[in-house]
């Protein structure tokens, strides 16, 4: 092959390279039933420090995917609430994940719905990103060992979480 | 004493003359450095995936409101910039930065249009060179070129007897 040739060889490849690359870094895909939960650390949105999914291993969680502008946000977060007050414990967790959000905005939203789940802080959408969320709200749950069991695309109601998630939820005393 | 009104009425013009350049100063402090359009046209809303000043949506509103917020509390271009870049990342800022990987946004295309002149100009040359000199003699003394010699041929070997 002679120089150049060798030189336009490269310059094809590289270019499809770069497209590959493009596309591959563009579209993330979404999570699916089974797949293992992101490891991604993210700040607490109050209290300082940082944590991970991984950090929730040994106990369901049920992650959720929120902002405060978001208007479905608001009845869920009160459902989720209860949900938190009726099953939450050493087996079982929502955990509140702040996307693309303000963090006052957030604080303030947390403070007006009297939430008391943990709340982490995925303010530049990463977490959200590797989830391949299409929006907010979202709900995941994931068993003890971090797998994937449930997945919500949209508000979670009571008739939602009566069907999809209770089922599966450990009550509080469940051994 | 008859100078007396007239320097009086020189030192009143003298005041007045100086008086807008004593009030310009804090004029421009209190007037806002920083315009809340010029920001918006660049940073992005993340969550629509625009320039912030062509967003609608809640997350959008939020994001104005917080710049406007700053603005408010007299803070410039690059800590209002940074402080959206702390709520939601570089992802925010609409032009790459100018360092890190970013710088290579900026730097790339240079490259690439250096690189593609050199290449063109190269090209160019070969070309020329390839070529040759005209020639300069008239058709006639040049005689045939190939392609017509090989049909010379070709049509006197067909009247060949």
């Amino acid at each position: 092959m002679s120089l150049r040739s060798s030189i336009v060889a490269i310059a094809v490849l590289a270019a499809v390279g770069l497209l590959v690359y493009g596309l591959a870094s563009k579209g993330g895909s979404e999570i699916a039933v089974g797949d293992p939960a992101p490891q991604t650390m993210l700040d607490r949105l109050e209290g300082g420090g940082q944590e991970s999914l991984a950090d929730y291993r040994g106990r369901w969680v049920m992650v959720n995917f929120w902002a405060s502008w978001c208007v479905p946000c608001r009845d869920e977060a009160k459902t989720l609430n209860e949900l938190q007050a009726e099953r939450g414990g050493p087996k079982f967790t929502v955990l509140g994940i702040d996307s693309n959000d303000l963090s006052p905005d957030a604080k303030s939203f947390v403070k007006r719905y009297g939430i008391e789940y943990p709340q982490l802080r995925d303010g530049n959408g990463d977490l959200a990103h590797e989830f391949g969320t299409t929006g907010v709200p979202e709900s995941y749950l994931f068993n003890p060992q971090g797998k994937l069991k449930v997945p919500w695309r949209g508000p979670v109601d009571k008739k939602i979480l009566q069907e999809q998630f209770l089922p599966v939820i450990p009550q509080k005393g469940n051994s | 004493m008859r100078r007396l009104p007239t320097l009086l009425a020189l030192a009143l013009a003298l005041v007045g003359l100086l008086a807008p350049l004593a009030a310009a100063p804090a004029t421009a402090a209190a007037a806002p450095e920083v315009n809340i359009n010029e920001i918006e046209a660049e940073v992005m809303c993340p969550v629509c995936g625009t320039l912030l000043e062509l967003a609608e949506s809640p997350q959008a509103q939020r994001e104005k409101a917080f710049i406007a917020r700053l603005i408010g509390e007299g803070k410039d271009k690059a800590e209002i910039k940074n402080a959206l870049v702390a709520q939601y990342g570089n992802a925010v800022l609409a032009l790459p930065q100018s360092s890190g990987f970013d710088l290579s946004a900026y730097v790339v295309p240079i490259i690439a249009f250096v690189v593609a002149a050199l290449a063109l100009g190269f090209g160019v040359y070969r070309w020329r060179r390839s070529s040759g000199p005209p020639d300069e003699r008239p058709a006639s003394a040049r005689g045939p070129t190939e392609s017509e010699q090989e049909r010379l041929d070709a049509d006197l070997a067909r009247y060949d007897l």
